[in-house]
């Protein structure tokens, strides 16, 4: 691990300026993950009056019972639509604020904001455009012959919450492609546009090539985002619905945990979601590495 | 670059996308402000137009106050609001102020399991609140931290990405300054104050923008860890307010006001401190 060359020889000062970091992430969160990994191998007993060690029980039954394995398929649906929207407008808007060169830049500050808007609240804002009786859009839609109801229409309530959800991460991902847009020299644009390749084939055999160590970056940030930060959207647009076809794997581990007190149960999904975490943030990890080895 | 400027066609296409593109993120805002202008009388007769009603002072004043809503129990949202705002402080603080001396100590000093303590602030990134929700509460709750900012902050300030960003910023600052600093006999702390602290201004400035909105947006924890209503804090009734309007109450008005004060203060900061809020997002990528 890299260190500073001169260095202080001590032991209890350094000890010290880390405890309070050190205190704040035992307490809340290695004990916590110790129980939840724990409960995740006990359940009820028949009368559900103590907790019994069961093994793997609980994965088990997670995983070819009950409707989890549809919540997986339905989260991986919902983080890819997510992700594949964000990554897509990000690029091609950024790509548009790239070639107007300096005035290019008013954009930035127009189409970045979305970022501060928690998922709560981006969620309740697309509701009520999009609310049954009295949203402005359905009434929009409906002149136009669409009947949109996303309380009783499973496809258009995941539509509902994959639009919301990309709309901060649209932001985000456009401020990332514009920086490393910018930083591709422009030298090599020149010598592209001499070759008489016109944009769409500049596009593709240079541009995308050129930036997909940042495509990389943000396709690992979009996914951990559409899995991980968007209970609020849910918990502010469909509750889940209707039926469960909205429930994604951070709303039903709340539902069975905290509504449902299934400790078990709920235990052994937020294993799954240690692991889902665990896996995006070694991907990223890695990328990272070889971006400094450049 | 004259040869690869755009012909002015392909500019005027290219501006005319943008602008299309921020109309539809601004969209949801303009209708919000407009359903705020209306009363609950307005939505069931179907009033609601494309243009500003009568009564926004009305719903604005009642949300703040809690005056003239008390039928749908709404928590008082200008209380709410005050809530927020020590919260994202105190996180932003406390994060910040945990963070400086940890990635010191894992910077400027060699000592026993120096990697070991590392990897322990590593493995929060691996925890997000929702890998632990169930046994985390019951941790606040058995130390009592229901309904207080301490259970809405503490847990949440722990951050290994604030200790990597200043650990990266501290190993940009030239070795020479800690020779010079051993040469004058000052002691760590007094070199981590005079010099660290003031070289890492711009990172903490840049990181500051950052935490606050994290803060800010935070739903889940806030949502498990206060169960009174005065507690509550304006992001967490969001979800709350839109079941009631989406059941068919009408208090579109009012939820959509009160979505309008969650995201003022997150945008008026990431619009006015654009420069600092860049920097701070790019940073936090390497």
């Amino acid at each position: 691990m890299i260190a500073k060359r001169v260095t202080f020889k001590r032991t209890g000062l350094p000890l010290a300026l880390l405890a309070p970091q050190l205190a704040v992430t035992v307490v809340f969160f290695l004990w916590p993950t110790f129980v939840a990994l724990k409960q995740s191998l006990y359940s009820s007993d028949a009368f559900g009056l103590r907790e019994v060690f069961s093994g793997l029980a609980n994965y088990r039954a997670l995983l070819l019972h009950g409707n989890y394995p549809a919540t997986l398929e339905r989260s991986a649906f919902f983080a890819g639509s997510v992700t594949a929207i964000s990554l897509v407008l990000g690029l091609v808007l950024a790509v548009m604020a790239d070639s107007l060169g300096r005035s290019g830049r008013i954009w930035q500050a127009l189409l970045v904001w979305p970022y501060a808007l928690a998922p709560a609240v981006a969620g309740v804002l697309w509701a009520y455009m999009f609310d049954p009786a009295i949203g402005p859009i359905t009434h929009a839609l409906a002149f136009i012959g669409i009947d949109w109801n996303h309380v009783l229409n499973s496809g258009q309530a995941m539509t509902l919450i994959v639009m919301s959800a990309a709309m901060k991460q649209v932001a985000y991902n456009f401020l990332f492609y514009l920086a490393a847009l910018q930083a591709i020299p422009k030298s090599l644009m020149e010598a592209a546009a001499l070759d008489a390749a016109g944009p769409v084939r500049r596009l593709f055999s240079l541009i995308i090539p050129l930036i997909a160590p940042t495509t990389l970056f943000l396709l690992v940030v979009d996914l951990t985002y559409a899995f991980f930060d968007t209970f609020g959207l849910i918990d502010s647009t469909t509750y889940g619905g209707p039926g469960n076809s909205t429930t994604i794997m951070v709303y039903q581990v709340y539902k069975d945990g905290f509504i449902d007190q299934r400790f078990g149960p709920a235990a052994a999904q937020s294993m799954m979601l240690l692991l889902l975490v665990g896996a995006l943030t070694m991907v990223q990890f890695t990328l990272v590495e070889r971006r400094i080895d450049y | 670059m004259a040869n690869i400027a755009a012909p002015a066609l392909r500019r005027a296409l290219s501006n005319l996308l943008l602008a299309v593109a921020a109309a539809v993120l601004i969209l949801p805002v303009w209708f919000a402000l407009v359903a705020s202008s209306y009363n609950g009388a307005d939505f069931l007769a179907g009033h609601v137009g494309l243009w500003f009603g009568k009564h926004g002072l009305a719903t604005y004043q009642a949300v703040i106050t809690g005056h003239g809503i008390v039928a749908m129990a709404l928590p008082n949202i200008g209380r709410a609001l005050v809530t927020s705002t020590i919260m994202a402080l105190l996180i932003t603080i406390g994060k910040i102020a945990i963070s400086l001396p940890s990635a010191f100590a894992v910077t400027y000093f060699r000592f026993p399991l120096r990697g070991f303590w590392f990897a322990l602030i590593f493995v929060t990134l691996l925890l997000p609140i929702e890998v632990r929700i169930v046994p985390t509460f019951q941790v606040a709750a058995n130390f009592h931290m229901l309904n207080s900012f301490t259970g809405l902050t503490l847990p949440l300030i722990a951050s290994a990405t604030a200790t990597f960003l200043f650990r990266q910023t501290f190993l940009s600052i030239p070795e020479e300054l800690t020779e010079a600093a051993r040469l004058d006999g000052a002691s760590p702390m007094r070199f981590f104050i005079d010099i660290i602290i003031p070289m890492s201004r711009t990172s903490i400035a840049a990181l500051t923008v950052i935490l606050f909105i994290y803060g800010w947006n935070q739903y889940l924890w806030p949502l498990l860890v206060t169960t009174k209503t005065s507690w509550s804090t304006i992001v967490m009734v969001i979800g709350r307010l839109s079941q009631t309007a989406a059941e068919g109450d009408p208090v579109w008005n009012y939820t959509m006001a009160t979505a309008l004060l969650a995201l003022v203060p997150p945008v008026f900061v990431v619009v006015a401190m654009q420069r600092l809020f860049v920097r701070g997002l790019t940073e936090m990528e390497k």
